[in-house]
């Protein structure tokens, strides 16, 4: 499995990743942003970080990165896109997910971990749990706050396109385990063809137990079952 | 060929939570502003844009704003003509 992860100025969580896919025993490459071209990759990843400081919004100049029109191609072919805290922030500014991320309503970065409820365990990126499943990692930022217009949250929900959910331990979604203020305690979406996923809480963080937690494991190896899956 | 100088504001949607509207807010009735009923925080772009005329640069302004300035989803924004200099339409 060919993966991508691209490098903005800014980025930090972009070894972290290179990382995660040698662990699953992909074979990652660093795109730098002005690079072109993502001919001959299996799957595209956007890292964490402050790409661009966070200018003017968080995302909203690496959007206009030379890389981000492949990406969008590549996503538009039906590509897999996993875009994680800065990397989801893009996302929503390239238009490749719907909403926006937008300050913690608690104005404070927010660093520690989280639970996370997997709301689906048919994704690209999550078929190796189970729905329902209670996972903790870790979430590191201060604009996680997701919004939408109330059409879109509906439709978020109706077609279920929320993949997790802040909860407590109990796989509760309560506004104690909201670390941000995100509407209906959302940290991941994906879009309607399910191979655009953006999160805010780090999997790639949570992939040793001398680290605090394995549980993100399971994004990269569902990732890579997926794409031998559609291989063979 | 004129150049102007373009105001734009982007202030957080009516409706949309505004945290640094709120932390503003408390720290005014704390110094003792209570009459302030409501703040909200936005920013102001400043722009010195070359056009034949103020509704072109206006224009090319807007579309700045559509595209890179504002976010649609949580962001308003307004766009005013603050000052011009070379032949500036009177």
């Amino acid at each position: 499995m060919k993966v991508a992860v691209v490098t903005f100025p800014g980025s930090n969580c972009d070894y972290d990743l290179y990382k995660a896919v040698q662990q699953v025993d992909g074979h990652p490459s660093f795109v730098w942003h002005r690079d072109r071209g993502l001919d001959g990759y299996d799957a595209v990843l956007l890292p964490g970080g402050f790409s661009y400081g966070d200018y003017l919004r968080p995302g909203a100049i690496a959007r206009m990165s030379p890389i981000m029109e492949d990406v969008v191609a590549f996503a538009d072919k039906g590509g897999p896109v996993l875009g994680i805290c800065n990397g989801f922030q893009v996302l929503c500014e390239a238009g490749l997910l719907p909403g926006a991320l937008v300050r913690n309503a608690g104005l404070r970065f927010r660093s520690h971990d989280v639970y996370l409820r997997v709301e689906r365990a048919d994704t690209l990126f999550t078929s190796d749990y189970g729905e329902g499943e209670v996972i903790r990692v870790p979430v590191a930022h201060g604009d996680g706050n997701y919004e939408a217009d109330q059409g879109t949250l509906e439709r978020l929900e109706a077609e279920r396109l929320v993949v997790f959910r802040y909860t407590d331990a109990r796989g509760e979604a309560t506004e104690a385990a909201n670390p941000n203020g995100s509407h209906a305690n959302i940290a991941g979406i994906v879009n309607e063809r399910g191979n655009v996923l953006g999160m805010m809480p780090h999997p790639e963080r949570a992939m040793e137990a001398v680290l605090g937690s394995t549980d993100g494991v399971g994004v990269f190896t569902s990732l890579v079952a997926s794409l031998s899956g559609a291989a063979g | 060929m004129s150049r102007f100088r373009l105001e734009v504001l982007v202030t957080p949607r009516p409706g949309l939570l505004d945290p640094q509207g709120k932390a503003v807010h408390h720290a005014l009735n704390s110094l003792g502003w209570t009459e302030v009923e409501e703040v909200r925080v936005g920013k102001a772009i400043h722009l010195d844009v070359d056009a034949a005329s103020e509704a072109e640069a206006r224009d090319k302004v807007e579309a700045m704003c559509r595209k890179l300035l504002a976010n649609p989803v949580t962001e308003d924004y307004e766009v005013s003509v603050v000052g011009s200099r070379e032949g500036a339409p009177s």
